[in-house]
């Protein structure tokens, strides 16, 4: 490490982006202990998954973007650049997954919704699975007295 | 000042990660441990790129870019076989 990093001149430009990116740095940091402290105290798990995003998509914005201003060089861009969208794509997948999850296992505290739009969905479902349900009853039973009435 | 930051930065990325860790210990449910693991990994995803960036090195970055890619994919097979074992207490 050069002297000029560990002691930079703070009325240049290199100090300027030095600032910048030690700002980002704290920030994106602050995101982790703001997920923590937002894991630790939501009360479930619905609300626990909106704290969790923090970290994952405006902190590690930060952190590369704070990496691409100390190496000062323009390649390396196109890759922070893959890394966050890699990210802003898979995390919506895993987040998806476990939120249809925690809502099957029943793992949330209703009274804390302000609205449920999958319940209608749902209450659908069930409603046609019991139709058709009841319609192969039916039809079973008919077909067992018809077998009935020939014999 | 980098190495102010340096140091800023791990006392934060310390305490967050006990938390994640607490709640990965005390978790009511499975995906609550599951969701505390993704956000312990982005907290190591973060530390690394700390790392980098103070130390202006990119021998992390690939490790970066390759959690960015596959990091999610736990707790999706986590997610798809988590099973209810509980009775059924809102099915009409």
């Amino acid at each position: 490490m050069s002297p000029n990093v560990a002691n930079p001149d703070v009325s240049g430009v290199d100090g300027w982006i030095d600032l910048v990116s030690a700002v980002f740095m704290v920030v994106g940091a602050l995101m982790s202990l703001g997920a923590a402290i937002g894991l630790l105290r939501f009360p479930d798990l619905l609300s626990r998954m909106h704290a969790a995003t923090k970290p994952q998509v405006l902190g590690l914005f930060l952190l590369l973007a704070s990496i691409g201003l100390q190496m000062r060089t323009w390649w390396v861009w196109p890759v922070l650049l893959v890394a966050w969208i890699f990210q802003l794509l898979t995390v919506p997948v895993s987040a998806h997954m476990v939120g249809r999850a925690g809502y099957r296992t029943k793992h949330l505290h209703r009274e804390l919704l302000t609205s449920d739009e999958l319940e209608a969905v749902v209450l659908k479902a069930a409603g046609q699975k019991a139709a058709v349900q009841k319609a192969a009853a039916k039809a079973a039973q008919e077909d067992g007295s018809g077998d009935g009435s020939t014999r | 000042m980098m190495q102010a930051v340096l140091a800023i930065t791990a006392v934060i990325f310390s305490l967050a990660a006990g938390g994640a860790i607490i709640r990965i210990a005390r978790g009511p449910s499975l995906l609550d441990r599951v969701l505390a693991a993704d956000v312990l990994l982005a907290i190591l995803g973060g530390a690394l790129c700390i790392d980098m960036a103070v130390n202006r090195h990119l021998n992390n970055l690939m490790l970066v870019v390759a959690i960015s890619v596959i990091g999610f994919i736990g707790s999706v097979t986590v997610a798809r076989f988590v099973a209810d074992r509980r009775e059924q207490p809102h099915e009409p």
